[in-house]
């Protein structure tokens, strides 16, 4: 059977673990690898009038910049993998999104690196990989 | 030896403060001369009455108009209130379009321009002029205005400017210029000239002096007497680190603490409220009685109406244009939502906010009542009300919140500072568009109205308050003059608009993007 992996894709070695991980699988039975990459956003955050007006063309240059230095690198190494690699890169919160990405591409399981916080922060703040555990449509590897 | 030192540089600085304050005090005072008689013309012209009456024509012109689109409008502030709070929570935003400004967004940076010191020293203003009744007014005035700000806001973003790098320019200037020239009337290039020069003038009036000024104001009232000019000079100093030198870093913290401070002044009044909550329906009593008998105010009942309807105009800004600027930068295929979720910010700001203020004066008893007559008793003067300690302006409603919670005065000091800061921020960028529409884009040009912006600054900490209060309000006023003429050329478009929009909401061509679960 050949399975669609979303891998959570930030250019972090967790991140680089996670797609390791999901190319190997991929290839194992066939299937295919989304590659996805969100940038945090928040429609309530708070902005200046200046932010405000410039919002437009930062988006552009967010989007382009993740396309180019952050996807293509990674797209292009894995050319010769024999693994089918689509990408996607979105704006908001980031387990909502993966999880979106997924249904929307009917994948069968979502993976995800970890970057091993273990600390106050995580617990104040909650991590992706906890929010994923709790929200994530489908199957969800967190690959240490 | 480090001791010695640092003790030496404390006593030259001990010395060098001692002879400031009287050096500055006679600054004060030149400035304040020289602001008072270069500025009283302008201000007359803008407030001169009816002949015969003490009525203000341009309270007049901004009831009437609000009035207009009310009606014309068919009570859009009523029937598109549901719509827009669904707006606002992004029902209709499509998801593909995450990471542009959305409308929440666009509201609240429009709001932090206007919350500010027209809800706090604004309606003390009103209130201790006026009377309880100016409430009633001031929200008659901001329930009409929120149809003078769904016109020119959905104006704002129809006729913006956008260049190929992405960025907008929108506001009053540019939809007179090509609303006009699209309809064929002749004009709009000089209305929207016009129009800029005024939206300077406010920018450096409501938008800066007089925030400059009652900061100040409430910075002695915490810390004891102290000249303007240091506060002015701290202020510009900061006001030039993020408009000039680009210090993004303050404008992003103040961004961020001013709403929550703004959620912090409404939840302490609806405490004060719930802690004098038999004393509730007297208030509103008295804001009722007071709006058609005055209550023994000076000018009686049409006294208390022009402080309300004046107020709720500075504060919330309705059919004065400013709005439409920070509105037109949101990206939306229909330029229709942004007026929709425009008519919310008269709503917040003077219905909601200002309203609270009112009620925590009145019900906190600041306000002298003669006891034989239950009118107000006025101060020695004849031309405000008395009050308990002789407070008006910012000065009242920190009497009033400290009244109830002690302390209070310090965190409304650091409440009544962000404010300020994050609406002259606001309105230098305001401003600004202003001057390069009349001026060109051009970095020295901006710089040249940065670095003006900041001498004014310094200029609205060391005037005193009266000659301020009024070169504000007029400078506001006369930008509502020319915008409105505009707005009634321009408002078939608006319905236009709207009812293509309705026509295609009611049909399902546009619906919600939050789909239901199957």
């Amino acid at each position: 059977m050949s399975e669609k992996y979303v891998v959570g894709f930030d250019g972090s070695q967790a991140a680089e673990r996670a797609l390791a991980f999901a190319v190997d699988h991929a290839k194992a039975t066939g299937g295919s690898v989304v590659i996805a990459h969100v940038l945090e956003w928040s429609p309530y955050s708070f902005l200046t009038p200046t932010e405000l007006e410039e919002r437009h063309k930062r988006r552009s240059e967010e989007l382009d910049r993740a396309e180019k230095a952050l996807m293509k690198p990674v797209v292009d190494g894995l050319a010769g993998s024999g693994v089918t690699i689509e990408t996607s890169i979105k704006y908001g919160h980031i387990a909502e999104q993966l999880g979106k990405i997924a249904e929307d591409a009917g994948a069968s399981q979502i993976v995800i690196g970890r970057n091993g916080h273990s600390g106050i922060g995580s617990r104040l703040f909650g991590s992706v990989a906890g929010s994923l555990a709790q929200t994530s449509p489908v199957a969800c590897t967190i690959v240490p | 030896m480090k001791s010695v030192f640092s003790r030496a540089a404390v006593a030259a600085a001990a010395l060098s403060m001692a002879s400031l304050p009287a050096y500055a005090q006679s600054i004060d005072e030149k400035v304040n001369e020289v602001f008072a008689n270069s500025t009283g013309w302008f201000v007359s012209l803008i407030f001169s009455p009816f002949p015969g009456t003490s009525f203000p024509w341009i309270v007049a012109w901004l009831v009437i108009a609000a009035t207009v689109f009310t009606l014309y409008f068919a009570f859009i502030q009523l029937r598109g209130f549901r719509h827009a709070i669904s707006l606002v929570k992004g029902d209709y935003s499509d998801p593909n379009d995450a990471g542009e400004v959305s409308h929440f967004q666009a509201l609240a940076t429009a709001l932090s321009g206007t919350v500010g010191l027209g809800n706090i020293a604004g309606v003390a203003v009103a209130v201790g002029i006026g009377g309880p009744g100016a409430t009633f007014w001031m929200i008659l005035a901001g329930l009409m205005g929120m149809a003078s700000k769904f016109t020119e806001c959905t104006l704002g973003v129809k006729y913006r400017n956008e260049y190929p790098d992405g960025t907008v320019s929108g506001g009053p200037m540019y939809y007179i210029t090509k609303g006009f020239a699209e309809r064929g009337i002749p004009g709009g290039k000089p209305l929207a000239i016009l129009f800029a020069i005024f939206c300077i003038l406010g920018a450096f009036g409501g938008g800066n002096m007089f925030q400059a000024n009652q900061a100040h104001a409430q910075i002695t009232n915490v810390v004891g007497d102290y000249p303007g000019v240091i506060t002015g000079v701290i202020f510009a100093a900061v006001v030039f680190a993020v408009i000039v030198g680009g210090l993004k870093s303050i404008a992003k913290v103040t961004e961020k603490v001013v709403p929550f401070m703004g959620v912090m002044y409404v939840a302490t009044a609806l405490v004060i409220l719930l802690i004098n909550f038999d004393q509730i329906g007297w208030a509103f009593g008295q804001i009722f009685e007071g709006a058609f008998t005055g209550l023994g105010v000076a000018g009686g009942m049409v006294g208390a109406l022009i402080q309300g309807f004046k107020r709720a105009a500075f504060s919330n800004e309705a059919g004065v244009g400013s709005a439409a600027i920070a509105h037109s930068a949101v990206r939306t295929k229909e330029p229709i939502t942004e007026g929709y979720v425009s008519l919310l910010e008269p709503f917040i700001d003077t219905v909601v906010i200002c309203t609270m203020t009112a009620l925590v004066i009145i019900i906190t008893g600041q306000l002298m009542i003669d006891p034989a007559t239950g009118n107000y008793m006025l101060n020695e003067a004849g031309t405000a009300i008395a009050t308990v300690d002789g407070n008006g302006g910012v000065a009242l409603t920190s009497a009033a919140f400290s009244s109830a919670f002690g302390g209070f005065q310090y965190i409304l000091a650091l409440a009544v500072i962000l404010f300020a800061f994050s609406t002259m921020i606001s309105w230098s960028y305001y401003g600004l568009k202003a001057w390069t529409f009349l001026f060109g884009e051009s970095n020295g040009s901006q710089l040249f109205f940065k670095v003006l912006f900041c001498i004014f600054v310094i200029i609205g900490a060391s005037a005193s308050l009266g000659p301020v209060i009024d070169f504000s309000d007029a400078a506001i006023f006369a930008m509502a003059v020319v915008n409105i003429i505009g707005l009634y050329f321009l408002m078939p478009i608006v319905k236009r608009e709207l009812e293509g929009y309705l026509g295609r909401l009611k049909s399902g061509e546009i619906k919600k993007f939050t789909t239901p679960a199957e």
